[in-house]
């Protein structure tokens, strides 16, 4: 099969890549930056570019879309430029290319709207109510996503929830950056239940949708390991993990919400780059329950995580003993 | 006169005003309406008593019957300020059931949807214009009435007049009468004002509102939205005031002959079927009418929604009561009838003592009797205040004398057999006294001991409805203040004038006395009730469950065959159900000096000198108070020590008992075997299993309870992977379900909760469901793996938590665990919730890392969270059966980020 995946230069667009290759299919990447995947035709472009996407996708046999602005800061026009624009250039090349399947990479907060989810199924997306700029350009996108669904295009729509493992930048690397400069701080009792996804699975799941997309298809999924924990307990693993102490610190929910709205004020007025230390989003994220009902995920991806939380964790301790401070 | 006839499907166009003497119609029915049908809304033009032509709303669901014939029809009336949409879950059920049934609630004129009609309707009106109405309908084949508030009363006015085609009366929180002499509830005194009843009622919606507001649980906006719909702006009103002014509290009233007219032909209806739910909650129909209703209609059948208030049919499931009640229909008119026709023969003879010639096993007070000459001990109270002092004692013969002057004295005073004595005594030598002469002459006990806490024993009181109350000044005070009603009977030491207070003008002793030189009354029969005894309310409001003598008499010889106890065995009872038991069994029983509603005041020393006293050789105590005495072991002395070493026998049971606890009790009484029999308040005993036998066993899922005690049968009925236990009965092993439990001493019923009681028999005939899950292994023993309740159901099947509880337990910092699910059915997470010696008092959070680590090792299962408490919250008689409702509601809010608040 040839397969063309959008954003293969993370953690999971990577992964994604290189098994699909593991198993003899033809994959082309397609991103701003160059991966470094080997036996991956690799095309440098932006998702923002209908012209460049309508080329690389060309010849597809199935597109994988990964691509996305991911950050907690930055105007909205940014996000709906690639989260909702990109997704229509996307649409518009499959179109054109006559691609008959679609794997859309969604998040699960494009249907949360700040309340606890507990044992939740997926939830329609909802642009107008999710949190922040990023969920609400997601929502767009992924609507527009199962809008093309239809009797010439499979589209499944996979939500994976807080994706981890080894070389993670984004959660984890987050977590151990800030404990190891001893500004990791609990948000609240932070006892929520939050379920997380270790990336192998995401990626198993990913290939799944793949290859059962005419079944499942015009369905957004949530994907995780179904084993919700407690967000401290979550943090402190990460920390063993990377051998740095633990959050000593309890910031009251309020305070970290009140703080994140003061925070993201600052952080645009300053115009500055990066992610902002907290966000409203991310207080919201950090107190309240996550976790989903996976049975109907599961029947329809004929998909079982394999790699556990606890064996996800002892992979991360090896990568970071292998890797010292990385 | 023919009546007529016009209904139209469609009110999508408001109807145009009815004119009728220049009074406004009925609007529309709001589209959306929450549970509502819009199919089943329709008016109906008939002329009303009068001759007037008038247009009534009523919901119909003959259109969701789809074609299928009904058994027949449910005419819904409601009452006061609500309307037909409170009958919405009734049609709703009706039209499902199988049989189905037709089911029509009406709006009465002036009230929801129905015309406005101008004038004032009073109760004998209404109650023809219901009449008028159903000759529109043209209403045929049987027909059960449902009525709800005053529509209770107009529906039976109704009843009383269509006998030929009425089969069945429902009615919910409603009355047909105000007892004499009664006060006016303070809720309804704007009643009697004319200008608050104005602003109340009609001013202003606050009846309506004052009524939604006190619904428990609360309702949703939807529903609000629903019952306030027919009544926006005053002039939709005026009949909400006018029901009110229709109440008849005096003899003067307009209402007060028609409301007289039924409720004095009540007796008519002996042969119908009745089910009465009532919700106590209720600010206005309060047990003054409860008890009035139930004298009058005393062959209902009736259930009581303990929580619940007025506005029953939204705060309970009375559909689903009134569905299974229907299913239940042709068997109960069939008894109906039957029981008519017994009564139309004569009532039977009181017979005395021909019937005990006739019993298949020795009566209750047989020991009393054979021992009527005894000067030993029967009973022996330890002194209040410590060790010291003499005990009090009550000797075979002085029981054995009391017992029959008391029953004598009983009947003197006017209690008849049948009548119901609740016994507000705490265990000790008047209770003693005073439930044998109560079962001596047929009185029915109700035992609700104060282990069941304050509101759990005045929700027993009122649901028990006792004529009498023997009880100590501190009891018959709050029978006084919570007005429990019945006659009082004070017990012990006190001031005349304070028990005058009281409503006491007797003693237990004056009622000894009067019966001295008294005929002893009639025996009562085997199948006579003998008493009420309530469960401990670890699940829900404690269940009255009555018992007959033949039951008891089942019991007691079981427990003499499984352990052997003959007449030179005495007993300490610390544990206040079976403090009553001694007499019974023949055996001297012993009470230590303790708080009996709290096992874990036990100490060791106090058991040991009620041990001493009365050279027991069996001990009874549970698992909460044999911990204390294992905890105050270390202050023993050399001669307390001595004692305990005399005991053979040591019972605990209530709840799981550890196997560590056990040997500590071996190394105190070393001489005893260690029984943990198991069995409830529905039937004592079923299993028995002693020390060793567990020991032998080692761990495995759930609690080994051993065998079933001969003359009982265990089965198990699967659990299916939502913990629906549904399978057939099997005695199968390694199957998980709910155990099923039958015997000659299994309870006659559940008192006042007959929807209860119909689930709890509903497997074939005698069959007792325990609402405890378990499993039978391959020799045969049973093994409890905790309440059907508390089932987890997780994607990968049902857990029962017992099993995990005891492995997470085995950890050092583990005093207690639960085992419960958070998030929804069929996807729930395991979570454990450990008790720990340093924990919060009230309340918790997560546990330490190390503890979770722990825990999550020994527990087996996957744990999404270990949860660590001060306390986990226990019943409050054994002080041991875990709430794990509540555990897991708590732990839901804990590990949902929201605040966790009291466990």
């Amino acid at each position: 099969m040839r397969v063309l995946v959008t954003g293969a230069s993370g953690m999971y667009g990577g992964a994604v890549a290189r098994k699909l290759v593991s198993r003899g299919d033809q994959v082309r990447a397609f991103q701003r930056r160059p991966a470094g995947l080997e036996g991956v035709e690799e095309v440098l472009g932006s998702v923002t570019d209908a012209e460049a996407v309508r080329k690389a996708a060309e010849g597809a046999d199935a597109v994988i879309h990964m691509a996305a602005k991911v950050t907690f800061s930055g105007p909205y026009s940014e996000f709906a430029e690639v989260n909702i624009e990109g997704v229509r250039n996307v649409l518009d090349a499959v179109a054109a290319a006559g691609v008959p399947r679609l794997v859309h990479v969604s998040s699960p907060s494009v249907a949360h709207q700040g309340d606890s989810l507990v044992g939740a199924g997926a939830g329609p997306a909802d642009p107008d109510r999710a949190r922040g700029h990023y969920s609400r350009s997601k929502a767009a996108g992924e609507l527009m996503a199962l809008a093309a669904d239809g009797p010439d295009l499979s589209v499944v729509v996979l939500r994976p929830h807080l994706m981890w493992g080894p070389g993670d930048t984004q959660l984890i690397g987050r977590i151990v950056d800030r404990a190891r400069s001893g500004r990791l701080a609990l948000v609240g009792p932070a006892t929520a239940l939050i379920d997380t996804t270790y990336v192998d699975n995401a990626v198993d799941a990913t290939v799944a949708a793949l290859d059962r997309c005419e079944l499942a298809h015009g369905e957004a999924l949530v994907i995780s390991n179904g084993e919700p924990r407690p967000v401290a307990e979550l943090f402190a693993r990460a920390c063993a993990a990377a051998g740095v102490p633990p959050a000593r610190m309890h910031v009251p929910f309020r305070l970290a919400w009140g703080g994140g709205a003061v925070v993201e004020a600052a952080w645009s007025l300053l115009g500055r780059d990066g992610d902002p230390p907290i966000t409203r989003f991310l207080a919201e994220q950090l107190a309240t329950a996550h976790w989903f009902d996976q049975r109907r995920t599961r029947t329809l991806l004929d998909w079982q995580p394999q790699v556990s939380l606890d064996e996800g964790f002892e992979r991360l301790t090896a990568s970071y003993a292998a890797v010292p401070h990385a | 006169m023919k009546p007529e006839l016009e209904s139209s499907h469609s009110l999508a166009d408001p109807l145009a005003n009815v004119s009728n003497n220049g009074h406004i119609g009925a609007p529309g029915l709001p589209v959306n309406l929450d549970g509502v049908d819009r199919a089943w809304s329709r008016q109906v033009r008939a002329v009303d008593s009068h001759g007037v032509p008038r247009t009534w709303h009523i919901m119909d669901n003959a259109p969701s019957l789809g074609g299928a014939t009904p058994a027949g029809t449910l005419l819904c009336v409601h009452g006061n300020p609500t309307w037909s949409y409170v009958w919405r879950h009734v049609l709703k059920m009706a039209a499902a059931a199988d049989p189905p049934w037709r089911a029509i609630a009406v709006d009465h004129l002036d009230m929801g949807f129905s015309e406005r009609t101008g004038t004032v309707r009073r109760l004998g009106q209404r109650v023809a214009d219901l009449g008028t109405l159903t000759d529109a309908l043209e209403l045929t084949g049987p027909i059960v009435t449902v009525g709800h508030d005053w529509g209770g009363v107009i529906s039976l006015g109704w009843a009383l007049g269509h006998r030929e085609n009425l089969i069945g009366v429902v009615l919910t929180n409603t009355a047909v009468n105000q007892p004499d002499g009664r006060a006016i509830p303070p809720s309804m005194l704007f009643s009697q004002v004319a200008p608050a009843r104005w602003l109340v009622t009609k001013g202003t919606p606050g009846f309506i509102l004052s009524m939604l507001a006190l619904a428990r649980p609360a309702l949703s906006p939807a529903v609000w939205k629903g019952y306030l719909a027919p009544y926006h702006g005053r002039g939709r009103r005026d009949a909400v005031r006018e029901f009110v002014k229709d109440i008849p509290l005096k003899p003067s009233h307009p209402s007060w002959t028609a409301l007289h007219d039924i409720s004095e032909n009540l007796g008519d209806l002996s042969d119908v079927p009745v089910l009465m739910m009532w919700g106590p909650r209720d600010p206005v129909f309060r047990d003054m009418h409860y008890r009035d209703l139930r004298s009058r209609l005393p062959h209902a059948t009736v259930h009581r929604f303990e929580r619940a208030g007025h506005l029953l049919p939204d705060e309970a499931d009375v559909a689903g009561a009134v569905e299974t009640w229907l299913s239940d229909l042709p068997r109960a008119r069939a008894n109906a009838a039957a029981a008519n026709g017994a009564a139309g023969a004569g009532a039977p003879e009181l017979v005395g003592d021909i019937q005990s010639a006739e019993r298949d096993r020795p009566p209750l007070w047989h020991f009393l009797d054979e021992r009527a000459e005894d000067d030993s001990p029967a009973i022996i109270e330890a002194p209040v205040g410590g060790g010291s002092g003499p005990a009090r004692t009550v000797s075979w013969a002085e029981l054995s004398r009391k017992t029959r002057q008391g029953a004598a004295g009983l009947a003197a005073m006017g209690v008849r057999r049948g009548d119901r004595v609740a016994l507000l005594v705490p265990p000790g030598p008047d209770l003693t006294i005073a439930m044998c002469a109560c079962i001596r002459m047929g009185a029915v006990i109700v035992v609700a001991d104060a282990g069941l806490g304050v509101q759990g024993l005045h929700r027993a009181i009122r649901s028990a409805n006792p004529q009498y109350l023997i009880g100590i000044d501190r009891a018959l005070a709050a029978a006084r203040a919570l007005n429990w009603g019945g006659k009082a009977i004070a017990v012990g030491p006190g001031n005349k004038l304070k028990r005058a207070a009281l409503g006491a003008s007797v003693t237990l002793d004056d009622v000894i006395a009067s019966g001295e030189g008294l005929p002893l009354p009639p025996s009562p029969g085997q199948d006579d009730e003998l008493g009420v005894l309530f469960t401990s309310g670890s699940t829900g409001p404690a269940k009255g469950v009555v018992y007959t003598h033949r039951q008891i008499e089942a019991s007691r010889d079981l427990i003499l065959a499984t352990y052997n106890v003959n007449a030179s065995d005495r007993f300490v009872a610390a544990f206040a159900p079976f403090a009553l038991l001694g007499p019974q069994l023949g055996a001297t029983a012993s009470v230590p000096n303790m708080d009996v509603t709290a096992p874990a005041t036990l100490t060791a020393a106090a058991l040991a000198d009620a041990v001493a006293a009365s050279d027991a050789t069996q001990v009874f105590a549970s698992p909460a108070a044999l911990v204390n005495v294992a905890r105050t072991a270390g202050a023993l002395s050399d001669s307390q020590r001595e004692a305990l070493r005399g005991v053979r026998l040591l019972f605990s049971a209530g709840a799981p008992v550890p196997i560590s606890l056990l040997k500590e009790m071996v190394a105190l009484m070393p001489n005893a075997t260690p029984h943990t029999p198991y069995g409830m308040t529905e039937a004592l005993p079923v299993t028995d299993v002693t020390m060793d036998e567990l020991v032998e066993a080692g761990p495995g899922n759930g609690v080994l309870v051993g065998r079933p005690v001969v003359g009982v049968e265990v089965a198990i009925s699967a659990c299916d992977s939502t913990g629906v236990a549904s399978g057939e009965l099997s005695d199968e092993p390694e199957i998980t379900g709910e155990i099923v439990v039958r015997g000659p001493h299994v309870k006659a019923h559940y008192d006042q909760l007959w929807v209860t009681e119909h689930a709890s028999s509903s497997r074939p005939y005698g069959w007792h469901r325990t609402g405890d899950v378990g499993h039978l292994d391959k020799d045969g023993r049973l093994w409890v793996e905790g309440r059907l309740a508390h089932v987890l159901s997780t994607p990968d099947g049902v857990l029962t938590p017992v099993g995990v509880e005891q492995r997470v337990q085995e950890v050092p910092q583990a005093v207690r665990a639960a085992l419960v699910g958070v998030g929804p059915k069929g996807v729930q997470q395991a979570v454990a919730v450990v008790e720990t010696e340093q924990g919060p008092r009230r309340g918790g959070g997560l546990a330490t890392p190390e503890l979770a680590e722990a825990v999550r090792k020994a527990a087996g299962v996957e744990l999404a969270a270990v949860l660590s408490v001060g306390a986990l919250p226990t019943d409050i008689r054994h002080n041991s059966k875990i709430d794990r409702t509540r555990v897991a509601g708590w732990a839901e809010r804990v590990l949902a980020g929201r605040r966790g608040g009291r466990l």
